[in-house]
């Protein structure tokens, strides 16, 4: 938190005194409000995840769960309430087209060991242990499709900490299978799972 | 822990009674400490193996994260079939058909393996008695289209009217698909792909009856009659 906090007071100045020929201009103020948390270049940074390459229809749902305070974890509260509260739809939008055409980089933090293992698993599940195949829905590569998000290549810290969080009770998007999912999955399996996602480009 | 040293502090004269109380403070707090743990164990053990009835209620839920909470069907990355009302008849020739490759299906080859005969069996007389609304989603343009090749065929192509098996309804009967409610998506892949997917190998596979209907509908017939089928309760 102190990072994020320090982060964002060193923006600020860097904002402030920035030149407005500077690559910086040709940003929207909108998207600068975006990438303060989720990064240079909307890659992500530490609990922000990544939203460069991100499903634009996801991105879209997520900020109306957030509205809507149905996707209700500590940071989603802290930080992602605030964020859209004056979001109008049609920025929301444009938004979520702009970050969607950022090429993403994978963030390649997880545990190598684990992520043939962590394939597996997001192939075919873990039929024996009712773990369903994640393939199924997100894409062979892991790419997503309409408001299903691309996993591949976010970070390790973040998708474990979403899987955890959903196996805690929190929640989403209304209607999403993931808490079922979640609620089966074991340490080990997030683990490897997120690790292998890591480092999908 | 607050509670004994407090009455350590303001009762020295009472050391005796004071040690009691603080042994029976500890002990309370010890025990609480103990339930807790046992208790967040339990709980946790409980939410890992919820449903607890682990055979066949497990296997439904992890049947509807992908069919849909109600069996009602689901857009994942790939269209993911309606298997309330379903025939069980169908849905345990289905299984039994990806688990011998019969038909080919890089998800559900995994998923049916694991399962028992019996497993099989159960399953498929539990989706009998589901009716969830239709799943939605499919163009409206052309279901009128799809409702007169439904029942009437295109006889000039060799279409045979799909009311003919598959019930005036589209309930099916025994083997033959209730294709009433069914994910559009999954329809218009079904008949495109049919012969990529269904009756592979040699051995014989009922879904043969269904290759040269599917091979003579065109890509906007297969879509008006999966319209069609997909907007019937």
């Amino acid at each position: 938190m102190k990072r994020i906090g320090l982060k964002i007071a060193i923006l600020a100045i860097f904002a402030s005194t920035v030149s407005a020929n500077s690559s910086w201009a040709g940003e929207s103020a909108a998207v600068r409000n975006c990438t303060w948390c989720h990064g240079t270049g909307a890659q992500g940074y530490t609990v922000a995840p990544r939203l460069a390459g991100q499903r634009p229809q996801y991105i879209m749902s997520e900020i109306r769960s957030f509205r809507e305070h149905a996707r209700n974890n500590p940071f989603s509260k802290q930080y992602m309430w605030g964020a859209v509260a004056a979001l109008d739809p049609h920025t929301a939008r444009d938004l979520a087209n702009y970050f969607a055409t950022i090429q993403p980089r994978p963030a390649n933090d997880g545990d190598h060991t684990l992520a043939s293992r962590g394939r597996t698993i997001y192939m075919d599940g873990i039929p024996e242990a009712n773990i369903v195949s994640c393939y199924a829905c997100h894409g062979p590569n892991a790419e997503g499709v309409r408001d299903i998000p691309r996993l591949g290549g976010l970070s390790y810290s973040y998708l474990k900490g979403r899987l955890e969080q959903w196996g805690q009770g929190y929640h989403s998007t209304p209607g999403s299978p993931m808490p079922m999912v979640a609620t089966h999955l074991g340490p080990e399996e997030v683990e490897a799972l997120t690790s292998y996602l890591s480092f999908v480009k | 822990m607050i509670g004994a040293r407090s009455v350590e502090a303001d009762a020295p004269g009472r050391r005796r009674g004071g040690r009691i109380v603080k042994a029976t403070v500890l002990r309370l707090t010890l025990l609480t400490a103990v339930l807790a743990v046992a208790l967040s164990v339990s709980g946790h053990a409980q939410e890992r193996m919820a449903p607890a009835r682990g055979g066949l209620e497990a296997k439904l839920e992890y049947c509807k994260t992908c069919h849909g909470l109600q069996g009602q069907g689901y857009l994942g990355y790939f269209p993911m079939p309606r298997l309330a009302g379903q025939q069980p008849e169908y849905i345990e020739a289905q299984l039994r058909a990806f688990i011998e490759r019969r038909r080919s299906n890089p998800v559900m080859r995994n998923v049916a393996h694991v399962l028992s005969p019996s497993m099989i069996t159960a399953l498929a007389m539990h989706f009998r008695h589901l009716n969830p609304p239709p799943f939605g989603g499919a163009p409206r343009g052309s279901i009128a289209t799809g409702k007169r090749i439904y029942e009437e065929g295109l006889p000039e192509a060799n279409v045979p009217a799909c009311s003919a098996c598959h019930g005036a309804e589209g309930k099916g009967q025994n083997e033959i698909p209730r294709l009433a409610g069914q994910v559009y998506q999954y329809t218009v892949g079904q008949l495109s792909g049919w012969k990529s997917e269904r009756g592979q190998g040699t051995a014989v596979d009922t879904s043969a009856i269904m290759a040269p209907t599917a091979h003579n509908l065109t890509r906007s017939q297969v879509e008006a009659v999966a319209a069609y089928v997909s907007s019937l309760q």
